[in-house]
Parts: structure tokens; C-alpha cells; sequence
């Protein structure tokens, strides 16, 4: 019972709590650009005005356009439930493992791509297809890195992964380093961060996830951004509780979960600096690049996987 | 096509089932089977050999490109014909079909959901061949009751597929409760934003030759793409040609050498009658001397 207790709380954060990584990039961002920026709790205020508003919908917008915000966020949500955030072994992570995860990101990306077609406009149309594009040339590239680290511990459930490495003594696996390298690359591509897209953009040729929800406004717009916002909170999550899973709380006791409240906020404040700084410092690619930065993640992973086979075995 | 979501409701909802299932996305069936198959080829490295161990996640990996890139052909295939608005005069004056040709629709959709929510139930019917073909079965996979596919061990994967549409429901339902504004505010519709330029019409949307442009050109190394404008007469016309690759490299040359063969052998027949009984007076010698 503490254990549904205890995942009901854990989802509750989750989302409760993504907002405020996207703030907290944000805010980083515009410092190092020299900007003052808004607070880091500013995603909060703007989800509670898009809440508010009065929604105007697409004269040629058909059910799924209204389905969609819904399916989509509690998909992503859904999807938090499962990731181990403050400690392992809550009963919501045997419904889904890692494999489930991707496809439940796969299934929210579906139903995002159907929104962004359903209006009939070019942008719409055009968002759809690079998602879509760049999305399936990223699943190939995560699903190894996942195997890597799946073959490691001989498990696909997130709670056992992380249990097996944050116990385990101190060991230097290469394939990680691969895997998490690569893991990484996906991350940035699939929640829509430069170099891949850009999420301050509204230049409209160059957009891809901004594209497909350009038609959506009010309290369905706020599902979608919240939507987003949980998805990088959540890679942010996978990054920093499987490559360094020490600190995540490996009992039900409060002080376990209350160092495990405090290790994931200092590692995801520091996942947010890099965030920050690569962002800063690199420019939006092309989209016709796109392939080559993603077949790196590929090749990445693959050398994971075969230095997992030959070294580690 | 197009738009055909408001014409033929009913159809919609079924092909949108279809489509997801086909994408291999939970909680539907094709999900199940990618599934199962990722976590046989995570058994891989049971096997003796490296290259082996390493080839069979190669192969997930693969196989994982192929389900994502279905997902993008069946974003496509339903955007272009039941989403936007409709591009012909049929799509627009499309009917909703008779009950006969409904059912169908929705008996397989319903069959791809059920078989999604509990596989534990076909599982179970498929290891009787399992079992009849390799003397051996998957007792684990269904050992955990019908919440839980387990086709190890409960500690090493599971999938608890109904737990998974129940949590989707939920927390739809949870997200339309708390979000939705207390006071309902009608919606307001209005026309879609065209930049300032005019109305939008039907054939500014996203066409499927458009929408798959981007993979075209990333896979153009894999298939022999040609496209490009060409005069009509009337206007010009995009024209768009995709060799397959097996066809144009193996077949065709293989095609070619039979039939430059053939050619040759031509020769020797010129359809005239006297030649041809010169042909079988002179082998019935040749017979006659290699016989005697």
C-alpha cells in the first residue's frame, strides 16, 4: 500500500515538478546570453494563463485535433509513473519497462503528428513530417543504447536496472559511457532542442514541434507544452538515475527518499547547465544534417553494444 | 482524399485502431509482438559466440527502425485521407458505408485491441504449438495471471497491458476533470492561421508526396529516387519515380544478360522451312555417327 502510496506521490511530483526544469534552462539560457530572462517558475504563470483563456479552434479541426492534448499528456505522464525519480521499487514500474517507455513516447509523438495534420495547413503538415522523420531515425539509436545497459544488468525494468547499478560496487563499464553518450544525442533530438529544433523559435520554416502545435490554443496548448516540458524532464531523468544512479533511494524509509528527493535535484541542476551551455553555444543544423547527427547516436551505441559484447561479457 | 474523419466517423475510429496497432504502439496488439520479440533478442546474448550475441540486438535495432518509420507511413496514410480537408469532390461527398461493410471494421479493430490488453490469453493458446513443435514452453510468461506478461521472470520484464489502458484512462479522465475550467466557456471557432495571406485552400495541405520528402531524400543512397518538374503541354507536372533497388542492380541486369543470350541463339533460326529441315537432316547424321 505505501508503495501505490508512494508512486501516486512520485507521479504527482513528476509532473508537478517539470515545468520547472524548462524554466530553469530558460532563465540559465537567457543569463548566459546576457539576457535577464525570466524566473525559472515562469512556465508555471504561463500554464496557468494558457488555463484560463478562451480556446479558439480551427474551423477544419476535426475530434482527434481535441482528443490529441489529452491523449498526449497522460501518455507522458503515464510515462513518468514508471521512471524511478526518488527511489526503486514502486509497484508502477512492473507495468512498463524500458522497451514499454519508448513506446509510449512513440505513442504520444503519434497522436501529436495526427494533431498537427488534422488542421489541413501547411505548417501542420510540415511539423508532422519532420517529427516524424526525425523520430525514426532516433528510436533505432535509443533502443540500442537501452539494450546496452539492458544486456549490463539482464533487465529491462527500470527499478531493477538502477537498483542493480546504484548497488553494485563502483565499476568502470566502457559500454556506459557509449550508451550514455548516444542516450544523450537522442535526448536533445526528441525533445526538440537545438541543434535539432529550436523551442524559443517561431521562425516559421525552421520549426518542427512549435509547427504541429500552432493551431492549438488555451487550456489544450498548455497540455502540449506541458506535455513537452515533461518529456525533457523525463530524459533528464532517464540520463541521471541509469549513468549515475547513485543517491535514488532504495527503500521506502523518509530518509531515503528524502536523499533521493535531494540527489535528483542536484543532478538534474546540473543536467540543466549543460543543457544550457550546449545550447548557448552551438547553432540550429540543418535539417538535412539532422540524419548524420543522428546515425552518430547510431554508431555510438552500436560501439556500446559490441564493447558490452567483446570486453564486458 | 481527406477529411474523411467527419463524413465516416465510425470508419475513422476503426482505421486510427488499425493504424496504431500496426505501429506497433501500446496498448495494442502489434505492440505486444514487437515486444516479446525485443525481449527474445535481449536472450541473444545466452547464446555462444559474440558475433551472434551482438547481431541479434543489431537486428532489434532494425527491427525497431522499421516500426518507427510504419508509424510515419500510417501518420501519413491517416492525416492524408481522414485529417484536413478534403481534396477531391469524392472525398467531400463521401458516405458513411452500409452496416455489412462496418462490422468487419469494427469486430478487427475490437479483436486488436482485445488481443493488446490481455495477450497473456494468446500467449497461453500459443505455447500449446510452442510446446507440440519444440517439446518445450513459455510456463513463466502467463505464470503471473492475466495483468501480467512476464516472459522471463516478473524481475526481469513485465507488461501489464490492461494496467497500462486503465493508467491511460485514468489519467485522461484526471487531466479533463482538473484542467477543464469549472465555468465551460464555449469554444470559439475560427479560421485557421494563414499567415496573412488569404484563405487556405485544400491543396495547400501537406500532400503523402510531400509529407515522406524528408525520408526520401535521407534513404536516396538506399532506393533510386528521380523526381522533378516536366512540361505537360497544358502546365508542368511534378513527376516522381522510386526504382527499387534489388529490382534495378539484380533483377534487370540478369534480365538483360538472358536476353542478349537469347538474341544470339536467334540467329540460327530465319524461319525458313528449308534451313530448318537441313538443321534436323544434319542432326539426325550426327546422331547416327555418335550412336553407331
Amino acid at each position: 500500500m505505501t508503495g501505490w502510496l508512494l508512486a501516486i506521490i512520485q507521479t504527482l511530483l513528476f509532473v508537478l515538478a517539470a515545468p520547472l526544469m524548462t524554466g530553469w534552462v530558460k532563465w540559465l539560457k537567457c543569463r548566459l546570453q546576457n539576457r535577464k530572462g525570466p524566473a525559472p517558475w515562469q512556465p508555471y504563470r504561463d500554464l496557468a494563463k494558457l488555463f484560463r483563456k478562451e480556446v479558439v479552434l480551427a474551423e477544419t479541426a476535426s475530434p482527434v485535433f481535441r482528443v490529441a492534448p489529452y491523449v498526449v499528456f497522460s501518455v507522458t505522464a503515464l510515462a513518468g509513473s514508471v521512471v524511478p525519480l526518488l527511489t526503486v521499487g514502486l509497484p508502477t514500474s512492473a507495468i512498463a519497462d524500458v522497451i514499454v517507455l519508448i513506446g509510449f513516447f512513440a505513442l504520444a509523438r503519434f497522436f501529436l503528428a495526427l494533431a498537427g495534420m488534422d488542421v489541413g495547413t501547411a505548417f501542420g503538415g510540415m511539423g508532422s513530417s519532420r517529427e516524424m522523420t526525425i523520430s525514426s531515425l532516433a528510436e533505432p539509436a535509443m533502443l540500442l543504447a537501452v539494450f546496452t545497459l539492458a544486456m549490463t544488468v539482464a533487465s529491462t525494468n527500470l527499478s531493477t536496472m538502477i537498483a542493480h547499478l546504484a548497488t553494485e560496487p563502483l565499476q568502470l563499464y566502457p559500454s556506459f559511457i557509449f550508451a550514455a553518450l548516444a542516450m544523450a544525442l537522442v535526448a536533445v533530438a526528441e525533445t526538440g532542442r537545438v541543434p535539432i529544433d529550436n523551442p524559443a523559435t517561431h521562425l516559421e520554416l525552421t520549426m518542427t514541434h512549435e509547427a504541429m502545435i500552432l493551431e492549438y490554443s488555451s487550456r489544450h496548448l498548455a497540455l502540449m507544452e506541458w506535455a513537452a516540458m515533461m518529456k525533457l524532464f523525463l530524459y533528464g531523468v532517464l540520463l541521471a538515475n541509469l549513468f549515475i544512479p547513485w543517491g535514488v533511494g532504495l527503500t521506502f524509509t523518509p530518509a531515503a527518499i528524502g536523499w533521493g528527493l535531494l540527489a535528483i535535484s542536484a543532478k538534474l541542476f546540473f543536467l540543466g547547465i549543460i543543457l544550457a551551455v550546449t545550447e548557448t553555444s552551438l547553432a540550429k543544423m540543418r535539417l538535412f544534417r539532422v540524419p548524420q547527427y543522428l546515425s552518430l547516436a547510431f554508431i555510438l551505441s552500436l560501439i556500446g553494444l559490441l564493447s558490452h559484447v567483446i570486453l564486458e561479457q | 482524399m481527406g477529411g474523411l474523419i467527419r463524413r465516416m466517423p465510425v470508419t475513422a475510429v476503426c482505421f486510427l485502431v488499425g493504424c496504431i496497432s500496426i505501429s506497433a504502439l501500446p496498448p495494442f496488439n502489434g505492440f505486444v509482438s514487437e515486444w516479446l520479440t525485443f525481449q527474445a533478442a535481449l536472450q541473444g546474448t545466452a547464446l555462444q559466440g559474440g558475433v551472434l550475441s551482438s547481431l541479434i540486438p543489431l537486428a532489434a535495432a532494425v527491427l525497431a527502425l522499421t516500426g518507427a518509420l510504419a508509424a510515419a507511413c500510417f501518420v501519413k496514410v491517416y492525416g492524408v485521407a481522414f485529417l484536413g480537408q478534403p481534396r477531391t469532390r469524392h472525398a467531400r461527398k463521401a458516405r458513411i458505408p452500409q452496416p455489412g461493410i462496418l462490422a468487419p471494421q469494427i469486430i478487427l479493430a475490437s479483436l486488436c485491441l482485445v488481443l493488446g490488453i490481455v495477450p497473456t490469453w494468446m500467449v497461453g493458446l500459443l505455447d500449446r504449438i510452442a510446446r507440440q513443435l519444440l517439446g518445450h514452453g513459455l510456463p513463466e510468461a502467463t505464470a503471473h495471471g492475466w495483468l501480467w506478461l512476464t516472459p522471463v521472470a516478473p524481475q526481469q520484464a513485465s507488461y501489464g497491458a490492461p494496467l497500462v489502458l486503465l493508467g491511460i484512462g485514468l489519467a485522461c479522465l484526471l487531466a479533463y476533470l482538473f484542467l477543464h475550467p469549472r465555468k465551460q466557456t464555449p469554444i470559439r471557432t475560427s479560421a485557421a492561421w494563414d499567415c496573412g495571406f488569404g484563405p487556405l485552400s485544400p491543396r495547400m495541405q501537406y500532400t503523402s508526396t510531400a509529407f515522406s520528402m524528408p525520408l526520401r531524400r535521407i534513404f536516396r543512397p538506399v532506393w533510386s529516387v528521380s523526381e522533378g518538374m516536366e512540361d505537360t503541354g497544358t502546365g508542368r507536372a511534378y513527376r516522381l519515380k522510386i526504382g527499387d533497388w534489388a529490382w534495378l542492380k539484380i533483377y534487370l541486369p540478369l534480365g538483360a544478360l538472358l536476353l542478349a543470350a537469347a538474341r544470339r541463339v536467334t540467329l540460327i533460326q530465319g524461319g525458313n522451312i528449308r534451313a530448318y529441315l537441313a538443321y534436323s537432316f544434319f542432326t539426325l547424321l550426327f546422331l547416327l555417327w555418335v550412336i553407331v
